[in-house]
């Protein structure tokens, strides 16, 4: 068996120290390197080439865009509540910037003074202090729209505290289901359980991962609900009146927002950083130490940590995230904007009851399930997955409303009618739809 | 070092909740409020009470004080409070109030004996490390909240309900056509 080769306090201090540093830089690097993305896919989206000046392929485009931020004037309205101005950007990032820190992106990292978590933190809270932190987020953007003493900005910060506080509801819920699944909080659980499962989440959760999807987009203000700062109605909402870094900070804000969020959506949907179709990197901390799993006789499996599964690994969550830090960028360049009722409509009269009736299927499975004595595995997800992906096809007519797949079947039968009369017409309104 | 983090997060508490009763706006009494709230949550991860702790940060800081927020916003509050200020019988009524609830909690601190622990501190500790090993920080709340207390849970429930309801039926226009 592998000993558990615990760090010495100082070491554990030591390496604490430079893993919070790490993975802040790290995070900060993506976020600007998230600008730069942004800005190319949407080009590439629109049909467009994007910034390509700045070094190769742009890529000194966020390095330029820091420097102009960082010398440009700092403007302060004469008429703004001055302390809470400034308030305002620091209680914005503060805490988009922490809630990285209980995610895990690696299997555990072997060393000479012993076994490294590869995660900044892994509190017993796990995906709570998330939740907690990040429903503080919300006083930032509030504030400084009060503080700027601007109707634009009012509009924009309180339409983004209704809009946080709804969502808030549905995400928290729909993360409940998953909490079901792992039984425990914290995300190296999530993650271990996921690898026990044979299966990651998105398969037995499918609609709980919808709703944490939609919900996540809310919580950051990205696109299709950018309410808060909605530029054809709001000019740019809550932060009309900042400039310079102020409003860079912001920006960043959000970003890191959107990274944390990936990171989360990779991590309780995407099995983290467990590598799909292998067992060779399970790995959890058990009471004997480093286990890969149970045997028949439920005796502990033991694992044997490595440098080159931990770069793995690594290498998988990155993916993952950055799957879906794509998939972000994809849909806000995709999706027109809600109104502001649509948005309401969305998340208390849909999401709501939608995820609660979700939790109460989730839950009414699993009883059924372990009473009937099904061990957690293979048969145990499947089952989950067949009630799942019912539910969520149930879920998406419904609120399709008989709109995109209803339409578009309606759509293909009008063209089949016209098409004698219209031989050989690609690009005729039906096809093109 | 657990007690510097122990004083910075008293000293913070303490002058957050003086500073919400004499603030001059309502939005920085809020603020204060805040900061009180996030230091006794502080306080509790240093009890490594970590799902309390998440709790009180989650439920009271993130949402209750967001509404409070969004209210003081909405209702431009903040012009018109120091009529209410005088001192008066009910003034009186509220000091009665706060120095019955401070003589209950001074109560819960007379069975500590020298070194700062309850007399069957130690073995109070060691059951509760047990069922938090054995059922998670979670666990050890929710079984209790759901066996002994559940009628007491549910009656809870019943009340946040009616109030919802009562919120939508003032909050509902009126109308004699019956339709809404």
């Amino acid at each position: 068996m592998h000993e558990m080769n615990e760090l010495s306090t100082f070491w554990f201090v030591t390496i604490g120290a430079v893993k919070v540093l790490a993975v802040f830089t790290v995070v900060m690097v993506v976020v600007a390197y998230m600008t730069l993305a942004e800005r190319r896919v949407s080009a590439f989206i629109q049909d467009r080439l994007g910034p390509n000046r700045v070094g190769p392929f742009g890529l000194l485009q966020p390095i330029a865009d820091g420097l102009k931020n960082i010398i440009k004037e700092e403007t302060m309205p004469g008429t703004a509540a001055k302390l809470y101005f400034v308030l305002g950007p620091a209680l914005a990032i503060m805490p988009a910037v922490v809630t990285f820190a209980v995610i895990p992106f690696a299997a555990p990292l072997p060393t000479p003074v012993g076994t490294v978590d590869m995660v900044v933190a892994d509190v017993p809270i796990g995906i709570l202090y998330i939740l907690a932190l990040s429903s503080l987020a919300v006083y930032g953007i509030v504030l400084s729209g009060w503080a700027s003493n601007n109707k634009y900005a009012f509009l924009g910060g309180l339409r983004a505290s209704a809009q946080m506080i709804s969502y808030e509801v549905a995400l928290g819920l729909s993360v409940i289901a998953v909490l079901l699944l792992i039984g425990n909080v914290t995300l190296t659980e999530a993650v271990w359980q996921q690898q026990q499962l044979g299966m990651w989440f998105i398969l037995p959760l499918s609609l709980a991962f919808i709703f944490f999807l939609i919900s996540a987009l809310a919580e950051t203000n990205r696109l299709p609900f950018d309410m808060p700062e909605a530029e054809s109605e709001l000019i740019t909402g809550y932060h009309t009146e900042y400039s310079a870094m102020k409003f860079s900070m912001f920006f960043i804000a959000e970003y890191a927002h959107v990274v944390t969020a990936s990171g989360l959506l990779a991590t309780l949907f995407l099995g983290g950083w467990d590598i799909p179709f292998w067992t060779g990197d399970d790995m959890f901390r058990h009471e004997t130490g480093w286990i890969r799993g149970f045997d028949a006789a439920g005796a502990p499996i033991p694992a044997t940590p490595s440098v080159l599964i931990t770069l793995l690994t690594l290498g998988a969550f990155c993916a993952k995230t950055g799957f879906f830090l794509l998939l972000y960028i994809w849909i806000r360049w995709t999706l027109p904007r809600f109104r502001y009722d649509q948005v309401m409509h969305l998340g208390w009269k849909i999401m709501l009851p939608g995820a609660l009736g979700y939790i109460m299927l989730v839950a009414g499975t699993m009883l059924v399930l372990d009473q009937l004595g099904v061990p957690f595995g293979l048969l145990y997800g499947g089952v989950l997955t067949v009630v799942s992906g019912i539910t969520t096809l149930a879920f998406i007519f419904f609120v399709d409303r008989d709109r995109v797949i209803g339409g578009a079947h309606r759509k293909i039968k009008m063209a089949r009618r016209h098409v004698p009369a219209a031989p050989k017409s690609p690009g005729g309104p039906a096809a093109s739809s | 070092m657990t007690e510097i983090f122990f004083i910075l997060f008293a000293v913070v508490a303490l002058g957050g909740a003086v500073g919400v009763v004499i603030s001059r706006t309502p939005i920085a009494s809020l603020l204060f409020m805040v900061a009180t709230l996030a230091s006794v949550a502080g306080i509790y991860v240093l009890f490594e009470a970590h799902f309390l702790a998440a709790i009180q940060v989650l439920v009271y800081a993130g949402a209750i004080m967001v509404l409070f927020l969004f209210v003081i916003m909405l209702l431009n509050l903040g012009h018109d409070y120091r009529a209410d200020l005088r001192f008066g019988l009910w003034s009186l009524l509220g000091f009665v109030v706060v120095g019955l609830t401070f003589g209950v909690l001074a109560q819960g601190f007379l069975d500590v004996n020298d070194t700062g622990f309850r007399e069957d501190g130690a073995a109070v500790a060691a059951a509760l490390d047990a069922a938090v090993q054995e059922q998670g920080v979670a666990g050890v709340i929710a079984e209790p909240l759901f066996t002994d207390y559940v009628v007491a849970f549910e009656l809870m429930g019943l009340l946040l309900l009616v109030a919802i309801v009562a919120a939508v039926v003032l909050a509902k226009p009126r109308s004699r056509s019956g339709e809404s």
